[in-house]
């Protein structure tokens, strides 16, 4: 076992927590989010080419036909090209994809369509009320959750360690700009569920040895469970990250936002159920007293 | 649960644990089910054209199914098999690419431009499960939209539209039954208002004997009736209530999705989804279809009919419009005889003295009785039907510099047929004096005209059938370097227990695909990427119950150590499970396709990984471990 003094840095990775949730904060209010089209309603268009196009080509060919709003950029090859293009004002938004699709085809010939996208502003809206209330309602239904099955401070930790991840990966994307979508939502309530993982078996930890050890502060304590939990720890994150960079190289651009979000995710998530949930239960004086229900429960364990 | 997973009898101190029987059993049989009903998903379904016979006078023969084949191939086209089943004929193909250029050829082929469809050509996936595995029911995993290509919609329906369309219908009935009993009322263009209808009178002795008229039609709860005066005259106003609106509501959608499936099946679509998404929208899943733009066309648009007759000598000018019809102008009636609504079936057919093309209709019963009461008196006369289209889009407009969703439905009326009434028409009739086009049109039309409400389609995904497959291809790719790599670390690591560990995770696999095969779930993009994300993670289970016994086993023979270290894990595995549990399920409420795929396969994922890891791998460790006196442990 590590004899890793965790808590002793503690005061720099609060000050490096709480930097990156700054940072993060202040990119999302200042930079936004690059919400996709999922969120903002708007058509997404791929096209493939027989010969290899450049997106400027068509980007030209769009403006003639008088598209001139809208992003054109090559996709992955060059004989593939992605357009996108916001709800343009006095057009049937439901017909504006085939619109874009037949000027191509009426500049290159054959033009296959790969995939087409439309999402209706009012369904983006919905959207992202959706996404934000399914955010907060997981993250209540957690809070609740080890409450029961913990104490009041243990929720208090592990949901600020949630929402620290949650805050940080959001802001990632807000600093590269990169598209926020429907799949991005999911990856982030996949992090909440893997962040969550991860604190829990912490948590458990330093609950069990705060009942059974007998001498230490809650210091000690503390320090002694993240170094039981830690070989664990990273073995997990490890795994979990060796399928998500799979995901992130062979899956495609489909997934990538996806395997992204979750990849930064991970990291944060395994960082901070070491530093933040631990860092909140030190910080508000947990006790053996917080614990000391040895009644139903502790009988499971007490063997 | 500690009980099942854990095992209460365990031995007294130093003696090794035991672990009853029924435990292998119950492991030895998910383990052949599951293996038994994953097993369909290694025989990847085959592209393939699904014919089935539209108005052809042959037989899907197997001969016949050869014959195309043959032709298919001599256009360069591979096929791999033909087959007649009970969905009609299959002819399968190795790629999305030959399916389409195969099904360009067929269209050709079996359905020559300028007459009716003989054949319904559409683009399936053919099961190549072997015959014994079927005759389990074991079947692979449904393919979502991203994997296999197709067209997914979904529309809303302007429900303001449908309820004042209703109300309107409500304030005729209204009239109607005033006319019977010759009671005088005062005609108002608006008389629908809200969820309201107000009908008014020169005299309060008239509004009187109305209410008592009508009051059995419009008593609560559904409606709430009350006299007051309208525009100055005495009237009453009837509320609709909540409990009937929803029910107007519920109704038309219903209706419109009736008007859905049935165009979706002139289509030809293969396993096509129409369902109610929520209170107003409507979902629509065509698997397959390439050319979204045409089933687009076929689907947004909204038709009704008017039968009306054409002006008689005697009507006054008041009561005639003029219509073009044909290049030139008909004078028509005013009033409607029908409408479509009451059609409750349209075929195309031939008169069988004449040979010439007719469209035979059948209407429901107060329809026929209607029609009926209409056409007798007026024998020798003639009845024009009236197209009428809706088109509901919606444009985006600046308003104070932002954009905003503007929604607008134009509607267009043409006069389509326009023929003389032979006899007294009832429930039964059909309309002659068309070529064979426009019978084919009017019968489609009617057929599909009776939709409720207009609709507009507020989202589209359509998916390619070569990106799907490139989609499988990659997915498949990822889950197996991933899997592997999980597999080769575990066993570096863990050494013996890695192995065990990668048995259990390779039997969490197996099994949560049984069982997304079961339960019939949708295997999409980000399924898969929720397949590999559980491969990752249930690793977890295992890797807390080893680094457990690694501790253990410093204070305590192996014997006592592998079952501490199997009790102390679960309580934590538990926890950490059912939230992530919680918030997969959270997850399924906000998406729907895709996402809830994910959602789905993450779901059952944490459940089949508990099941391996902790009563899986437990047994496979006693059976190594479980001697009296082990004294090494590779761990």
């Amino acid at each position: 076992m590590t004899t890793f003094d965790f808590m002793g840095k503690r005061k720099i990775a609060a000050a490096v927590s709480i930097a990156l949730v700054c940072v993060s904060i202040g990119s999302v209010i200042f930079l936004g989010v690059n919400r996709g089209l999922d969120f903002t309603g708007g058509v997404r268009v791929e096209l493939g080419f027989d010969t290899a196009v450049t997106a400027e080509e068509v980007r030209a060919l769009l403006t003639d036909a008088g598209y001139t709003e809208g992003v054109v950029q090559n996709l992955g090859s060059e004989t593939e090209v992605l357009v996108r293009m916001p709800p343009l004002p006095g057009v049937d938004q439901s017909e504006l994809g085939d619109q874009v699709v037949d000027a191509v085809r009426s500049g290159f010939g054959d033009v296959t369509q790969r995939n087409l996208e439309f999402v209706g502003p009012a369904v983006g809206e919905e959207l992202t009320e959706k996404g934000g209330l399914a955010l907060l309602v997981a993250l209540g239904v957690v809070m609740f959750y080890i409450m029961w099955r913990f104490t009041g401070k243990f929720a208090v930790g592990a949901v600020a360690a949630l929402v620290h991840d949650v805050i940080i990966t959001v802001g990632a994307f807000s600093v590269f700009q990169w598209t926020f979508n429907l799949p991005e939502l999911a990856a982030l309530l996949a992090v909440i569920g893997y962040s969550l993982n991860d604190t829990i078996v912490v948590s458990d930890r330093i609950r069990e040895n705060f009942r059974s050890v007998r001498r230490g502060t809650p210091f000690e304590i503390i320090n002694q469970s993240l170094n039981q939990t830690l070989g664990r720890t990273l073995v997990t994150s490890l795994t979990t990250l060796l399928v998500l960079v799979v995901l992130l190289i062979v899956a495609g651009d489909q997934i990538s936002g996806f395997a992204t979000a979750l990849t930064i995710g991970v990291v944060v998530g395994t960082y901070s159920s070491i530093y933040v949930a631990a860092n909140v239960l030190l910080a508000m004086g947990i006790s053996k007293q917080d614990l000391a229900l040895p009644e139903r429960e502790g009988a499971d364990e007490a063997n | 649960m500690p009980g099942f997973f854990g095992g209460p009898n365990r031995g007294r101190r130093g003696a090794p644990s035991r672990i009853a029987p029924w435990r292998y059993v119950v492991f030895a049989m998910v383990v052949t089910l599951g293996g038994l009903y994953a097993a369909p998903n290694l025989f990847p379904p085959d592209f393939a054209l699904q014919i089935t016979v539209d108005n052809s006078d042959r037989d899907l023969t197997p001969e016949f199914l050869a014959d195309l084949a043959y032709e298919l191939e001599a256009g360069g086209i591979p096929i791999i098999g033909t087959e007649v089943s009970d969905q009609g004929g299959l002819i399968r193909v190795s790629d999305a690419n030959d399916q389409l250029q195969a099904g360009a050829l067929l269209q050709e082929r079996l359905n020559p431009l300028g007459e009716e469809r003989q054949f319904v050509i559409a683009f399936n996936l053919a099961s190549t499960t072997p015959e014994w595995l079927r005759g389990v029911g074991a079947e692979p995993m449904t393919l979502g939209l991203d994997l296999r290509g197709g067209a997914h919609f979904v529309l809303q329906v302007d429900m303001e539209e449908a309820v004042s369309k209703r109300l309107a219908d409500e304030v005729e009935k209204i009239k109607d039954m005033l006319r019977e009993e010759r009671i005088r009322y005062r005609s108002s263009d608006n008389a629908v208002q809200g969820n309201t209808l107000s009908v008014s009178f020169v005299t309060p002795q008239l509004r009187d004997r109305a209410i008592e008229v009508i009051e059995d039609e419009f008593r609560q709860p559904d409606y709430v009736l009350e006299t007051v005066d309208v525009g100055g005259r005495p009237g009453f106003v009837i509320t609709v209530q909540d409990a009937k609106l929803r029910e107007i509501e519920s109704s038309a959608i219903e209706q419109n999705l009736t008007g859905l499936r049935n165009r979706i099946n002139q289509l030809g679509v293969a396993e096509p989804l129409v369902q109610r998404l929520g209170r107003a929208r409507i979902v629509i899943d065509l698997p397959g279809v390439q050319d979204s733009a045409e089933a687009k066309r076929k689907i947004d648009k909204i038709a009704n009919l008017e039968f009306r007759l054409e002006a008689a000598a005697n009507d006054r000018p008041s009561e005639i419009e003029q219509w073009p019809y044909e290049g030139r102008t008909v004078d028509l009636n005013k009033r409607v005889i029908l409408t479509g609504d009451h059609v409750t079936h349209a075929a195309q057919g031939r008169d069988p003295d004449s040979g010439l093309p007719q469209v035979d209709i059948k209407l429901d019963s107060r329809g026929g009785e209607m029609f009926h009461e209409a056409t007798a008196p007026n024998i020798g006369r003639r009845m024009a039907v009236i197209f009428i289209e809706h088109k509901s889009v919606m444009k985006a407009e600046i308003v104070d510099g932002e954009r905003q969703p503007v929604h607008e439905t134009r509607e267009e009326k043409r006069v389509i047929s326009l023929a003389t009434i032979r006899a007294a028409l009832g429930y039964n009739f059909r309309i002659t004096g068309l070529s064979v086009r426009e019978a084919q049109e009017l019968a489609f039309l009617l057929r599909a005209g009776a939709l409720a409400a207009p609709m507009y389609i507020v989202e589209e995904r359509t998916v390619g059938a070569s990106l799907g497959e490139e989609n499988i291809e990659r997915g498949m790719i990822a889950v197996a370097i991933g899997f592997a790599l999980v597999l080769a670390f575990m066993v570096v690591y863990y050494k013996v227990f890695g192995l065990i560990a990668n048995v259990a995770l390779t039997l969490n696999l197996v099994i949560l695909v049984a069982v997304m095969s079961v339960l019939e779930a949708t295997l999409t993009l980000p399924g898969i990427a929720g397949i590999v994300l559980t491969v990752g993670m249930a690793v977890d289970a295992n890797v807390l119950i080893f680094s457990r016994i690694r501790e253990e086993l410093k204070s305590r023979p192996p014997a006592q150590a592998i079952p501490a270290g199997y009790d102390r894990a679960f309580l934590t595995i538990l926890d950490a499970n059912v939230t992530t549990l919680f918030v997969a399920l959270i997850l399924l409420t906000i998406g729907s396709g895709p996402i809830a795929g994910f959602a789905i396969t993450l779901s059952i994922g944490i459940l089949t990984s508990m099941f391996t890891a902790i009563f899986g791998s437990r047994l496979l460790v006693h059976l190594i471990y479980g001697r009296p006196r082990v004294e090494r442990v590779w761990i």
